[in-house]
């Protein structure tokens, strides 16, 4: 009981609020860092499964490949970001971090974007072919929209393992909400730590939430299940 | 059966050599006989290095030596020193102190050479040890900053950083602003009267700090003195002018045992290498084996030869 009186009162102290290392900083480092790398894996995955999806080929090749990535574990990837930045003047913190991020992120938008174009019904497919409909007007017009539902949950997946994980940045000297725990442990203060777990944790819960919204925002008025 | 037959050969064997050995040293040199000798150390190149220094002088002597590298830590070395496995190894005063007396009951580590040296031999008299002279080099913390920085605002000690300090970002272990970290923060702070504009967290005298600095992220960084990048990226370790850190300057230690079959020969040769010791020798000789990647034997050999101390 003591030590959550110590964790709310940390989050009451309001210099813990304030300045360059207060939360609210920390947290638009958080949301920076998490964004870019989502961004940078849809610029990746998205044409390449669209286009595997559309064309129903290589599909189980390119999934496969993507999926390593959820092997690959990002501690080592942060590691292995630190020695290509530096030499490259990206300095620390920021880009080593993105180099495991961005693995992290691509293989749930790779997969949900190739399954959710390939399972759109076959026979509107063949319809719109049939109406004279190009290539890519049917993927345009068609096979996006009505996967669209799917093609999110993939990058709400992301965008939460994302978040959740952009705390190793820390390790790096990043700033971003991992900073709280690094720097809680190494200072033994561990209400400070427990306070950046709950800051991360929360801060995946919105965006599994927003994201949650946005998807059903997408679904077509058309196939929209009627309450 | 078979293990007490091992052991029993194996004893032989040992006695054999020994005796051998003995006799070997006293026809070859004439003089008094020169016992073996045993170097250790830990498992970290700059111990390496500064074993081999240790074991070429006395080779170079007479002394027939074994060297038992690369051990482990100080929990296995210390151990194996006291019980004789091995003989002597290079050693860090107060870091050494700290670790024998862990209470502080017979002597507590301070920032003066001497008086730490004073100290710890008053804790190894115990385990039978003596430490040698202590060198002027040491590997302990130390702040550094770039040679810009250090030319532009004319810094050689730390407390010229005094009107800068205000503008500057300091960059050292997470841990560093920590109340219990006096040689750290609260230490500039109090001994100094220096506060940074801002600390960034990064990494105990490891690769972020060196990256960090190197990309002006930071203008001071919290390095150990006797990184080899210092003398690489041309860093510039600022002096503890008025002793901050704890004397952790390097000196052999020697069990009292292998002293007293020798006719002081040994101590004389270990003190000639301490007293030529500094802190830029002991840097270079780090930078050439931890980043040019020679061999420590190499560079000891060449460091001897230069000094005087081998042909």
């Amino acid at each position: 009981m003591s030590f959550l009186g110590e964790v709310a009162r940390w989050f009451a102290d309001p210099e813990n609020w304030q300045g360059p290392h207060g939360i609210p900083v920390r947290i638009l480092e958080h949301l920076e860092l998490s964004g870019l790398a989502i961004a940078i894996a849809v610029v990746i995955a998205a044409p390449i499964a669209l286009y595997l999806g559309h064309t129903g080929r290589g599909g189980f090749i390119a999934i496969n490949v993507a999926n390593i990535g959820r092997a690959l574990p990002s501690f080592a990837l942060i590691g292995l970001g630190l020695l290509v930045a530096i030499p490259l003047g990206l300095g620390l913190g920021f880009w080593p971090t993105m180099f495991a991020l961005v693995p992290l992120a691509i293989p749930p938008i790779l997969t949900n974007t190739f399954v959710a174009v390939r399972e759109v019904d076959r026979d509107v497919v063949d319809a719109a072919r049939g109406m004279g409909l190009t290539e890519r007007q049917i993927l345009r017009s068609i096979e996006i929209p009505l996967g669209l539902p799917l093609i999110l949950a993939g990058i709400r997946t992301s965008a939460v393992n994302v978040v959740a994980t952009a705390t190793l940045g820390a390790v790096v000297a990043g700033g971003a909400l991992g900073r709280f725990i690094v720097d809680g442990f190494a200072l033994r203060q561990y209400d400070q730590l427990v306070a950046g777990a709950i800051l991360v944790a929360l801060l995946a819960i919105a965006t599994e939430v927003s994201f949650g919204a946005l998807e059903r925002g997408t679904v077509p008025p058309g196939i929209r299940a009627t309450p | 059966m078979n293990r007490a037959k091992t052991i029993v050969g194996a004893l032989v064997a040992i006695a054999v050599v020994a005796s051998a050995c003995g006799g070997a040293g006293t026809g070859g040199t004439g003089g008094a006989a020169k016992p073996d000798v045993i170097v250790g150390s830990t498992n970290f190149y700059e111990q390496v290095t500064l074993g081999e220094l240790y074991a070429q002088v006395l080779e170079a002597n007479g002394y027939k030596v074994t060297r038992k590298f690369n051990i482990g830590n100080r929990e296995i070395v210390y151990p194996a020193l006291k019980s004789g496995q091995i003989d002597l190894d290079a050693e860090y005063l107060a870091t050494l102190l700290a670790f024998v007396d862990k209470d502080g009951k017979i002597a507590k580590p301070t920032t003066d050479k001497k008086e730490t040296a004073t100290g710890l031999q008053k804790a190894l008299d115990a385990d039978q040890l003596t430490v040698l002279d202590a060198a002027d080099a040491t590997d302990q913390n130390g702040f550094v900053v770039t040679k810009d920085t250090a030319t532009s605002k004319n810094l050689k000690k730390l407390s010229d950083l005094s009107p800068f300090a205000k503008d500057m970002v300091l960059g050292g272990p997470p841990e560093c602003p920590s109340p219990q970290r006096p040689f750290c923060i609260p230490g500039l702070k109090s001994v100094y009267g220096l506060t940074f504009k801002d600390f960034k967290p990064l990494d105990a005298g490891g690769p972020l700090t060196v990256a960090a600095l190197d990309g002006k992220q930071i203008d001071v960084g919290l390095l150990f003195t006797s990184d080899p990048s210092i003398v690489a990226k041309n860093f510039v370790l600022l002096d503890d002018d008025k002793h901050l850190q704890l004397a952790d300057n390097i000196a052999p230690v020697v069990r009292n045992a292998l002293l007293q079959k020798d006719d002081g020969t040994l101590r004389r040769l270990l003190n000639l290498i301490s007293g030529k010791l500094s802190q830029s020798e002991l840097n270079d000789m780090n930078k050439q084996v931890a980043v040019d990647k020679k061999d420590s034997k190499d560079v000891a050999a060449a460091w001897l030869k230069k000094q005087g101390l081998i042909k």
